[in-house]
């Protein structure tokens, strides 16, 4: 199939406006976006800036905003997309270069819920058990690979750069409702902060862009809701 | 676990304003519905005159339903711009001017309506 590929072009060491870049090819209809961002680069315009480790959905680092919504390059195949595709770099993060944005806040967000597991009674002889009810409680959220689609479709992230966002709620939520973490309330205390939880509006649109298919903004509701029935 | 020796969560306020939303959002829901089928559909706009206003205050139960509903209603509003504000309006200067201006006002609308409803007192029309 004939693809055009239109791709916001920003190299923020030259450029003092973004412009659009238009490419086109011959593609399968089975590739994917990733296939055709890659024939650009290699073949057309090896200048063309984006981030792709493993290719496979699982590494997270090619997300961007496609034909308007939020996903991961490599886990949409070309036919799906149409023979016109739009390709820009996430909303909310300052781009350093074409599609590649920087994520040094975003990660800042995520370092700042602790997302490790935190303990202070003894040490266990062998591992702390879990029954399979309280796993069940975080499976979902354990299932997020930070790669940022959520946290920039949010458009009160969009609004104002400090909140959280529901990435780093999502991973305080896997820490919270695990049953071996003791870190609970330093969390939620964060979660509580102006800049926490309460910065959510509902809008759902972070469950759309989830490419792994997370139920975010019931997370965060359960996170909201563990804050109103917490005892000090 | 007991919270000793860490420090007390802050934020309370968007916790408390969350549950209010969420609260009366749902009371509003029956009242206004309640308000609407009295002044609208059960009376019509012939009937509604100084006269049915005075009867209807003569009983406490309206004055508080109306002094509740304005409550409920006018604090809605005002925690909804509130929160519009706190997410679009960065500039500190704006910030403050603006949240500033939309508190006094809320108070002064507020204390007028809650005076209009509470002093009414049809023995001595103005």
């Amino acid at each position: 199939m004939q693809v055009t590929l239109k791709i916001r072009r920003f190299n923020s060491e030259k450029d003092s406006e973004p412009w659009w870049g238009e490419y086109k090819f011959e593609a399968e209809p089975t590739d994917r976006l990733l296939d055709a961002l890659n024939h650009v680069k290699w073949y057309l315009d090896g200048t063309l800036t984006y981030r792709r480790s493993c290719a496979h959905g699982v590494c997270g680092s090619d997300a961007m905003l496609i034909n308007g919504h939020n996903g991961l390059a490599c886990k949409l195949l070309l036919k799906n997309l149409g023979n016109k595709i739009t390709v820009e770099p996430m909303r909310g993060l300052r781009v350093v270069k074409d599609l590649l944005v920087d994520m040094e806040s975003f990660f800042d967000k995520y370092k700042a819920i602790k997302p490790y597991l935190i303990t202070e009674s003894p040490e266990p002889e062998q591992e702390r058990l879990q029954s399979i009810e309280d796993r069940e409680k975080f499976d979902d959220t354990t299932k997020c690979i930070l790669c940022g689609a959520c946290t920039t479709s949010c458009p009160s992230f969009w609004a104002n750069s400090e909140y959280l966002g529901p990435a780093a709620i999502v991973n305080a939520h896997r820490f919270i409702f695990d049953s071996r973490d003791e870190g609970k309330e330093e969390r939620l205390a964060v979660l509580n902060a102006a800049e926490g939880v309460w910065r959510c509006r509902t809008i759902f649109n972070c469950v759309e862009a989830c490419p792994r298919g997370i139920n975010v903004t019931r997370a965060i509701g359960e996170v909201k809701k563990a804050l109103l029935f917490r005892r000090p | 676990m007991n919270g000793a020796g860490r420090p007390r969560p802050q934020g309370g306020i968007d916790l408390l304003a969350w549950i209010f939303m969420r609260v009366s959002g749902v009371v509003l829901l029956f009242m206004v519905l309640v308000h609407l089928a009295i002044m609208h559909i059960i009376n019509n706009i012939e009937v509604i005159n100084y006269h049915f206003v005075a009867e209807r205050y003569a009983t406490p139960f309206w004055r508080t339903y109306d002094v509740v509903m304005l409550w409920l209603a006018f604090i809605h509003g005002l925690n909804g711009v509130r929160v519009m504000i706190d997410d679009y309006v960065s500039s500190r200067g704006w910030r403050v001017l603006s949240l500033a201006s939309l508190y006094v006002l809320g108070f002064v609308f507020l204390v007028l309506g809650s005076l209009v409803v509470l002093t009414f007192n049809p023995a001595h029309p103005f």
